[in-house]
């Protein structure tokens, strides 16, 4: 596969034409958009799509994905990990719910593959889509898991290549980087649970405790080991990158001004994180190559970035309180 | 990240007359924190009338912030009739343009501009364009505001109906799905465009 979208693609059109009398999917309201703008495609276009909400903290109701699944539904679709917050869906139960109401389970496992322990040989999950620049592999590639047994219509139609999956001459060169880049992640795989996960969480508590008015959006424990994603209220995402950018630290923005579009993140809005807090959302990722001096160096540059554009905000914890109290132009 | 220009960065890493004025003249203030982007604006004139002071303070991303950083040092010297004439292009020529997509930021700019005048003459701020049928409801926007901006700066498409005054931007996030409201917008602007050849 050409990447994580071409995978997820492939495989909800793949189980969709191979089962063309079902005309139902479910998914969720937190996906990436190569999973959730497809959703909304395919809502436009004759199929029925039900989007599982979640709760404050980013998770499922998974009585609410039993009730969802009909006898129509062709495929579930449901990520292993959020790309925003980090937060992790529990993947195998939801599979074992899919199985006993008869449809198929696919995982948008992108940000998941590499970062925590995924055993295939003893899953639930029908077909997995994961992503090469997710970890450490060239940009540009991807690959798709479909379980032996699962009738799938190749998305990309030519040659018998790929055992009739995918036609089209394979990119050799990015499939070998991604071999490698598993085997290495295979190999490194504690390293992310314990130096890390160690570094994330000390980058999280000592901004938290720099930097007031800051929450965490996401799961505090059902979360991937190097992801934080923070909200800062009174200040706007795009220009705390901006200033973080001046400092040679990367990071992204759930805020609508960053994006190109003015609607702020989708995933944030789902959880219900107000407004207000999700304009001010930032992301920080870590990865095995990141260092202690790395972190610090974060905890030393981003509270005073903060407070230099609190200082230019006209709101504060009080004005805020009457915002809330005179104002309802937000939509849900 | 946005393409920038250098005076947009300039404004934005080094913002001028950042801050509150005490017993200010006029206070402007527009936006709010549920849309992402406000700016409160405050003045003080000398005796012969003359803007002697402007501070101000923004919430919102980096274009925000140097649109009222521009603004500022732009309305300093000038009688409030002559800050008056000051538009929204005028403030993005001053930062050697803005991107497309961050026009309502210069807008936002004029608008707080045009609430401290109204503010300094005791006039309840006279804004016909928040009246009228609410058309985006992401963002309030109304008819007559759409029907403002079609007007003044001769917009073509709706993408630049959005880029100047937010409305429709928030839900046609998916390319999927061009929504209810973009469709409603699009409605608004043939009446604007309408409007304007009737008017010439
Ligand atoms: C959860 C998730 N799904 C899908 C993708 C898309 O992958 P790609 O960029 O390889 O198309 C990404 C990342 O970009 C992702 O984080």
């Amino acid at each position: 596969m050409s990447c994580g979208t071409e995978s997820d693609n492939a495989a909800i059109w793949g189980i969709l034409h191979a089962n063309p009398h079902k005309r139902h999917i479910v998914t969720t309201r937190v996906e990436h958009p190569a999973v959730y703008n497809l959703g909304k495609y395919l809502a436009l276009n004759g199929y029925h799509v039900t989007e599982l909400g979640v709760d404050s903290s980013g998770m499922l109701n998974l009585q609410e994905l039993t009730d969802a699944i009909r006898e129509d539904t062709a495929i579930v679709s449901i990520m292993y990990a959020n790309n925003e917050t980090g937060v992790i869906f529990p993947v195998e139960e939801i599979g074992h719910i899919v199985k006993e109401k008869g449809s198929i389970l696919h995982t948008d496992a992108v940000q998941a593959v590499g970062k925590i322990p995924l055993n295939l040989s003893k899953s639930t999950i029908d077909l997995l889509t994961l992503s090469g620049h997710k970890l450490h592999a060239p940009k540009g590639v991807g690959a798709l898991f479909i379980r032996k047994g699962i009738t799938f219509t190749p998305f990309i139609i030519g040659g018998h290549q790929e055992k009739n999956r995918r036609g089209g001459t394979e990119n050799v060169p990015s499939i070998i980087g991604l071999g490698k880049a598993c085997e290495l992640a295979k190999k490194y795989m504690s390293e992310e649970q314990t130096r890390v996960k160690q570094l994330r969480d000390k980058a999280e508590d000592e901004i938290l405790k720099k930097a007031p008015d800051t929450r965490v959006n996401g799961h505090k424990t059902k979360r991937l080991p190097n992801t934080t994603n923070l909200s800062f209220e009174f200040v706007e995402g795009e220009a705390i990158l901006l200033l973080l950018n001046e400092k040679g630290i990367c990071a992204s923005s759930g805020s609508a001004c960053t994006s190109g579009s003015l609607e702020p993140s989708h995933v944030l809005r789902a959880m219900g994180v107000p407004f207000t807090a999700v304009h001010g959302s930032i992301r920080l990722s870590l990865s095995r190559y990141n260092t202690i001096e790395d972190v610090d160096y974060v905890i030393e540059h981003l509270p005073p970035i903060i407070r230099r554009l609190r200082e230019i905000s006209p709101y504060s914890k009080e004005t805020k309180v009457k915002e809330q109290a005179g104002k309802i132009s937000a939509r849900v | 990240m946005w393409d920038y220009s250098e005076k947009v960065k300039d404004h934005f890493f080094h913002p001028r007359n950042v801050g509150e004025i005490e017993n200010p003249d006029a206070v402007g203030e527009v936006g709010s924190l549920a849309c992402g982007d406000a700016l409160k604006l405050m003045l003080k004139l000398d005796k012969s009338g003359r803007i002697a002071d402007a501070k101000f303070k923004t919430f919102g991303c980096g274009s925000a912030i140097a649109s009222a950083s521009a603004l500022t040092e732009m309305v300093k010297g000038k009688t409030l009739d002559e800050a008056g004439t000051l538009t929204d292009n005028d403030i993005a020529q001053y930062l050697d343009g803005l991107p497309e997509q961050k026009m309502h930021c210069s807008v936002m700019g004029r608008e707080a501009l045009e609430a401290a005048i109204a503010n300094y003459r005791g006039m309840k701020i006279e804004k016909p364009v928040d009246e009228g049928k609410i058309v985006c409801k992401c963002f309030g926007v109304t008819d007559n505001k759409i029907i403002h901006e079609v007007r003044e700066h001769k917009l073509t498409t709706i993408d630049q109906v959005t880029n100047y005054c937010k409305a429709g931007g928030g839900c046609r996030s998916s390319p999927a799905n061009p929504g209810y409201y973009r469709d409603g917008m699009a409605k608004e602007k043939e009446k604007a465009e309408v409007g304007k050849t009737g008017t010439r």
